[in-house]
């Protein structure tokens, strides 16, 4: 199987161009010690999360960890204001203003941190998701 | 060098800041932030409680008055801290592969054992319950991960293909370390089959309707496979005279259900009132009777009563019980609040790979999370007296003017029916009959519009509310409707109509409101929902396609199996035509709806609306028409010319006189008049078993009110741990800060060579 041999690196990989979460999900799933490249193996894995047989546990699994920036375990107030300018648009003219990004993580948090310390960890965001319907149908990529 | 506290630190932790610059530690480095977290928690509180006062007094400022907070940012905590909060186990247990092990291992066990709580014997008394099944380090047993994974791939040899796949799949691993344990747990004997995993889920409209219609399908089928067997099928075989000449078939039949349709198994005139395939001849006979072979006496009109009664009786059972399983599964407290978070985290669609169309989703995005700040602030502004006032007021108009519409209609429908009976028909005009279904049918489709146009005058508080209030109406609206309906066909046709053969008219009336509706509601979805779509495209500028409107559609499903319960028992095979006209909508609709309508915004509706769907059509659906049917069952006088019961005051004389038959027919059979006469005439036995039925409804309701209560207390129980949590961060913070100052200190005065007692002095001070 792919092995060491083949590697894709994340500017190849046209599917996520239009992903603003590109280079995280290259990150997450890399196995690489400079994480910026995908073996075949880690493009399975890539292709098994995102597919339509995953579980939505698997997913909401990944999904944390894609959303989670800086790679500490949790989501805080950096990781969710990176998290809705990623949504929104980088640019200057399409970010949310920086009240209404503080009033929408406020409401965020106070959905659903459940334990209060403001942050949102696994349990919690898995939590959330439960309860949404959609969340399987939309993390996923069809070929 | 004498110091007053020579740590014995057993920690790997860098004492030094040198390394701040430095990316900061991530969970997933495992092999470096395996810390004691309980080691250094006793080592740091022995230091402590030597330094004692001064730290006190730096916690308590730190947190300040009341509620704990992080103090400062997390980026000013030292790295040591950060250390520490990396290894916390709610932040590792997502990506420590031993953890997830463990936890697929007691998953696993716990699907063996088919039992919800892990065995007391074998816990650590140390870890919260929910951090027990991660079986972490902080546990003095807590395994190797090479024994954690021997015992899963043990766990998993035990278990059945399908679940140990199934279980595999779930497991948020590696692909290469699920190939690993696929190998290590495969059992020699039994081959792995690819096995497909059920099929990908539709997109939510999709879905709810197919989940509905198909089970508004298992419903008719059952109906009809039972009336087929008992009713249609024995009478097909033993076909009746024909009271006079067939009439010949024109087009118009599919339209109005009569002409050709008349004489034949459709309808209930058709039916004999005799025992079909008697041995023996009629009484005028004699007494000798010769019996044919292979000859079964078969008593139509005790059937037809039987059939008919034992087809509700199922379809009430089997929906309770759908209704009570559906609510079971999408009750979730709170499940409606959330939406902010559910927003930022669910509505990415992964799915878009052209740039324009990921703009565009991002425009999507940030006009929705815009609009839903808004409405939040709208509701969070303080509410005066005058503005509660205006929109009570507000509100109790609309409302007024949605009964008003209904009541018009009921109304419009009564005189409307009135005059049709009044103005002569002529035989030829078989057209005319269809003006009445037309007219009901157009009003069934304008009269929501109207409502929906006036709730855009009330104050949207709730979008919750909103929904059901539009529910409500729209259902009122149809109620009213069909009360009018089922009167003027129970109350005044059997008048009119004596003489005649009522209950065929009845049916056929049935028959072709069903149709009408099938055929307004095809009209409705190309042209309603493709002329809306291009208005509000063309004219008002929208750039979204026109929102589903789960509620309308799911309501007017209601509505036709209404029709087909209320017509059961005048027209036998009405479920047949009303499956066949649930298909056809249903593809019709799923077409309509790819091309011009967009997934509705609410996503929590689509999760409720089944179990809506099922109450709704339990309730007043279904109770309605069995409440009709009761009524013409035992109330009703049969026409005399037609039917199985035309000799009869009553259908359920039927009934009656098999039990006196039973009676005269010998001691062996006697307990069936018994059970008859005591149980079921009699209304003592009624109320009891209502009684009963009202007693188990309330236990289960405080049942789940004190579920309830016991979520609430378990939330305040979480936060208060959350509080604990943050207090012990704030004190670890600042025994670190404390002692990497000490460092500090103790190394700019080394460097410059002061004598110690300076150092003392500066340290007593």
């Amino acid at each position: 199987m792919g092995g060491s041999g083949s590697r894709l690196s994340k500017e190849l990989l046209a599917e996520y161009q239009a992903n603003p979460f590109k280079e995280r999900i290259c990150r997450v799933f890399s196995t690489s010690p400079t994480r910026d490249r995908l073996s075949f193996e880690d493009f399975l894995d890539l292709l098994s999360v995102f597919s339509d047989t995953a579980t939505p546990d698997i997913k909401s699994h990944y999904a944390f960890r894609i959303f989670d920036f800086d790679d500490d375990g949790t989501l805080n107030r950096e990781d969710l204001s990176q998290l809705v300018n990623c949504l929104t648009g980088e640019s200057e003219d399409t970010r949310l203003s920086a009240s209404e990004m503080k009033q929408l993580i406020d409401n965020i948090l106070e959905e659903s941190d459940i334990d209060r310390d403001g942050t949102i960890n696994l349990s919690e965001f898995q939590h959330v998701i439960s309860r949404s319907p959609d969340f399987a149908s939309s993390f996923k990529i069809v070929l | 060098m004498d110091m007053a506290q020579p740590l014995p630190f057993v920690l790997d932790v860098p004492e030094t800041p040198e390394d701040q610059g430095s990316q900061e530690p991530s969970p997933y480095d495992e092999s470096e932030v395996h810390d004691s977290f309980h080691q250094l928690i006793q080592e740091q509180s022995r230091w402590a409680a030597q330094e004692g006062l001064e730290l006190q007094q730096r916690a308590r400022g730190a947190t300040g008055s009341g509620q704990h907070t992080l103090s400062g940012s997390e980026g000013a905590h030292s790295t040591a801290t950060l250390r520490i909060l990396a290894s916390m186990p709610s932040r590792t247990i997502g990506r420590s592969r031993g953890a997830i092990i463990s936890q697929y291992y007691n998953r696993t066990v716990q699907l063996r054992r088919r039992s919800s709580r892990p065995l007391l014997g074998n816990l650590v008394r140390s870890a919260r319950p929910s951090l027990r099944m991660y079986d972490l380090e902080l546990d003095p047993r807590a395994q190797e991960e090479e024994e954690k994974q021997s015992l899963l791939v043990k766990e998993l040899q035990s278990l059945a293909v399908a679940q140990r796949d199934h279980m595999l799949r779930g497991m948020p691993l590696s692909l290469a370390e699920k190939r690993s344990l696929r190998e290590k747990s495969r059992t020699p004997r039994g081959k792995w089959r690819g096995q497909r995993g059920h099929g990908g889920v539709c997109s939510c409209c999709g879905w709810l309707r197919y989940a509905c219609v198909l089970t508004l399908l298992a419903f008719n089928a059952l109906l009809l496979l039972l009336l087929l067997a008992f009713i249609v099928g024995p009478q097909a075989a033993f076909p009746p005279a024909l009271p006079g000449p067939v009439p010949v078939c024109t087009g118009l039949e599919l339209l109005t259900g009569a002409g050709c349709f008349t004489h034949t198994v459709m309808y209930y005139g058709h039916y004999s009132n005799a025992t079909l395939n008697q041995p023996c001849g009629g009484p005028l006979e004699g007494g000798r009777c010769s019996p044919r072979a292979g000859g079964l006496p078969y008593n139509m009109p005790l059937a037809y009563l039987f059939t008919v009664g034992v087809g509700f009786f199922i379809t009430c059972i089997s929906l309770v019980y759908s209704m009570a399983h559906s609510f079971g599964e999408s009750y979730r407290v709170d499940s409606t609040s959330g939406i902010h978070a559910i927003t930022v985290f669910c509505s990415w669609d992964c799915k878009v790979t052209q740039k324009r169309a990921s703009r565009l989703q991002q425009d999507n995005i940030r006009t929705r999370l815009k609009e839903l700040l808004a409405e939040w602030q709208l509701r969070q502004g303080p509410r005066s007296v005058c503005r509660r006032l205006r929109q009570a007021a507000a509100l109790g108009l609309v409302w007024l003017l949605c009964l008003g519409t209904a009541l018009g209609c009921a109304v419009a429908v009564h005189v409307f029916s009135e005059f049709m009976i009044q103005s002569p028909e002529t035989a030829g005009q078989e057209a005319a009959l269809l003006v009445l279904p037309l007219v009901v049918g157009l009003l069934n489709l304008g009269a929501p519009y109207l409502c929906r146009i006036l709730a855009a005058l009330e104050p949207h508080d709730s979008p919750v509310l909103e929904v059901y209030m539009a529910i409500c109406r729209n259902l009122i609206l149809k109620l009213a409707v069909l009360g009018t309906l089922c009167y003027h066909w129970l109350g005044r046709r059997v008048g009119v109509l004596q003489g005649q053969c009522w209950e065929d008219f009845v049916g056929q009336e049935l028959y072709r409101f069903l149709v009408m509706d099938f055929v307004l509601t095809l009209l409705d979805t190309l042209f309603g929902e493709l002329v809306w779509r291009i208005i509000s495209e063309k004219k008002l500028k929208r750039r979204r396609k026109p929102e589903f409107d789960i509620a309308r559609n799911v309501l007017e499903l209601i509505y036709g199996q209404t029709l087909a319960w209320l017509g059961v028992l005048f027209s036998p095979l009405l479920p047949a035509v009303q499956i066949i006209k649930l298909l056809l909508v249903f593809y019709i609709k799923k077409t309509s709806l790819l091309a011009n309508c967009q997934a509705p915004r609410r996503p929590w509706l689509a999760s409720h609306m089944s179990t809506v769907f099922l109450t709704l059509l339990c309730f007043p659906a279904f109770l309605g028409a069995a409440v009709f049917l009761c009524y013409a069952v035992w109330q009703v006088k049969p026409s005399g010319i037609c039917g199985p019961f035309r000799t009869l005051d009553t259908m359920y004389e039927a009934g009656r006189v098999w039990v006196r038959h039973l009676e005269a027919a010998g001691p062996r059979v006697s307990w069936l008049p018994w059970v008859h006469r005591y149980l079921v005439e009699n209304t003592f036995f009624v109320f009891l078993v209502s009684a009963l039925l009202l007693a188990v409804i309330y236990l289960n309701i405080q049942v789940v009110r004190g579920q309830r209560k016991v979520i609430c207390l378990l939330k305040e129980q979480i936060s208060n741990e959350g509080e604990d949590k943050i207090f012990l961060i704030n004190k670890l913070h600042s025994i670190y800060e404390r002692k990497e100052r000490e460092e500090r200190s103790r190394f700019r005065t080394s460097q410059a060579a002061v004598p110690p007692t300076l150092f003392t002095d500066e340290r007593d001070a």
